[in-house]
């Protein structure tokens, strides 16, 4: 099963709501996936030359303030904006890819659970309802978020096998689904230098978008590529620093909807997802077509 | 829960009442004089298996949009959805009539041995999936592999039909106004004859569709190469 839930406020009047909004939208597919649950939100960019990353200890007796200031050290600026949990958000002045390289080689303990400038990733083991409250998810303003909730198939529950998984910088993938030649794929993703942290399936579709991205293909061209290069059912919906996209495989057999109003567009794997929305009955609603990629972008509506 | 006295509609309120409770007290209405006979339901916001398992000649309207499976396995009720189904709206019903106002999601109508489904929007993929003997009828469109190994009732679809219609299909009557994207394993397009006229006519008025005119469809079944014994084949056995 699984749950998928996205929002994006084509209005500003609807930002300072986001985290309300997603919250309850998630709860809604709490019995999708009782395994774990997660959130990327976008809001607050960082300041031009500044990256925002979203890090996860698994150590609870972790001294944030310790590693800001090896951070500050290494890097110059530092600006720690958010704990929720063990995961803490911060803002560095410098390049993302350098900062999390930098983050990776220094603990083992330490994972870069989102990297960009506007994105932030929020993930665990346990029932999505008991993770909205633990995150304080109501909390959030931002321009868009999705969110899901697992029920595990492939690989164990743990919170890195949790969703979203991070993409590329200000990207991040969630997945209703199973993929038959994760295994495959992944060895080859390998021998294209991508590193992987679990056996997960989805974790390979995000190296996968991450790889092509990376070669240069564009977020639609990359999706298209998976109707190819990936086997097995699929939902998925992507985060992007400017909104996001759905893609549903050509079977189709996991569900998705869409729904759209002046201030919002939503999507779930279920109605009733959409239903707590404000405006949601008079809504605009169907069902994405298998096999074709959607995009919403903040220039574009 | 409350008769409403001037109009005699019982109003269910999903807000205030359970599921259980409402598909509780539909089940236990008598089969042959059910008291109240037309239900109202309000704020189904997309639940499951809203009216499900109904076998009394009630009508039911639900009032807005619901989850999966609604109307499931339904005998004699009349249900009528005023918004959109999610996947499985009337699956596996056995006579009756059900109604979605809107879009249907994945698998309507699929397995019915019969009754009447009645579709104004689009339905979604694999629409009368191996429906045996129920009739469906869809204003709009419908998706990819419907009428899926379908045996017996018809599938009326007034807009378009996705890939693999009727793919391995047995006896089931397609009849499709609009463009088919392709036709399923065995599934080919037939002569449709003045009894075939007939019986499209007649399923368009029971769906209220008069306006539709039975000229313009095309009818599709089986080849019948894929269920039928063939001598030739018999040391494959």
């Amino acid at each position: 099963m699984c749950g998928i839930v996205g929002l994006f406020c084509k209005s500003p009047r609807i930002e300072p709501r986001l985290g309300e909004y997603l919250s309850a939208m998630l709860v809604q597919l709490d019995e999708r996936g009782p395994d774990s649950a997660g959130v990327a939100v976008y809001r607050n960019p960082a300041p031009d030359g500044w990256s925002k990353l979203t890090l996860y200890s698994s150590d609870p007796g972790m001294e944030w303030d310790r590693l800001w200031g090896e951070l500050a050290e290494a890097f110059g600026g530092v600006e720690a904006v958010d704990r929720r949990a063990r995961h803490a958000v911060v803002l560095v002045e410098g390049d993302a890819q350098e900062i999390e390289a930098w983050v990776r080689g220094r603990d083992a303990e330490l994972r870069v659970i989102s990297a960009g400038s506007v994105i932030e990733i929020y993930k665990e083991v346990g029932r999505p309802r008991v993770f909205a409250a633990t995150f304080e998810l109501g909390d959030f303003q931002g321009t868009h978020a999705l969110g899901h909730t697992r029920m595990a198939t492939e690989s164990r529950v743990t919170t890195q096998g949790s969703h979203p998984f991070s993409t590329g910088h200000d990207l991040c993938l969630v997945h209703n689904g199973s993929l038959s030649n994760h295994n495959r794929l992944r060895a080859s993703l390998r021998r294209q230098g991508m590193e992987f942290q679990t056996e997960n399936d989805t974790e390979v579709a995000a190296a996968y978008l991450t790889w092509r991205l990376r070669e240069g293909a564009s977020l639609e061209q990359a999706l298209e590529g998976c109707l190819d290069d990936l086997d097995g059912f699929y939902t998925f919906l992507v985060g992007t620093a400017d909104g996001f996209a759905v893609l549903r495989d050509p079977i189709a057999c996991k569900p998705a909807v869409i729904a759209e109003t002046d201030d919002w567009v939503a999507m779930a794997s279920e109605y009733r997802a959409i239903a707590v929305l404000p405006g949601a009955p008079e809504a605009r609603i169907w069902e994405p077509e298998p096999g074709v990629v959607y995009t919403w972008e903040k220039a574009l509506v | 829960m409350a008769v409403e006295a001037t109009t005699g509609v019982e109003l269910v309120d999903l807000e205030e009442t359970s599921l259980r409770e409402l598909n509780r007290r539909l089940h236990e209405l008598a089969a042959d004089d059910p008291q109240p006979r037309r239900w109202r339901v309000v704020n189904s916001n997309g639940a499951h298996a809203v009216a499900c398992g109904l076998n009394a000649p009630v009508e039911v309207e639900v009032a807005g949009h619901v989850g999966y499976y609604c109307a499931g396995m339904n005998q004699r009720a009349t249900v009528r959805i005023s918004g959109n189904a999610g996947t499985g709206v009337a699956e596996n019903m056995m006579s009756g009539i059900v109604v979605v106002d809107g879009n249907a999601s994945q698998s309507a109508g699929s397995s019915g041995r019969g009754g009447l489904l009645v579709v104004h929007g689009d339905a979604g993929a694999r629409c009368g999936i191996s429906m045996k003997g129920v009739d469906i009828v869809v204003r709009g469109s419908i998706g990819h592999l419907s009428a899926f190994m379908a045996q017996r009732g018809s599938l009326v679809v007034c807009g378009d039909a996705g890939e693999a219609l009727g793919d391995s299909i047995y006896e089931t009557h397609v009849y499709v106004r609009g463009e088919v994207a392709g036709l399923g394993a065995d599934c080919v397009e037939k002569e449709l004859r003045a009894h075939h006229r007939a019986e499209l006519r007649s399923l368009l008025d029971q769906a209220g569709f008069d306006d539709v005119d039975p000229g313009g469809f095309r009818r599709y079944g089986s080849a019948r190469t894929l269920y039928s014994f063939r001598i030739d084949n018999a040391g494959a056995y």
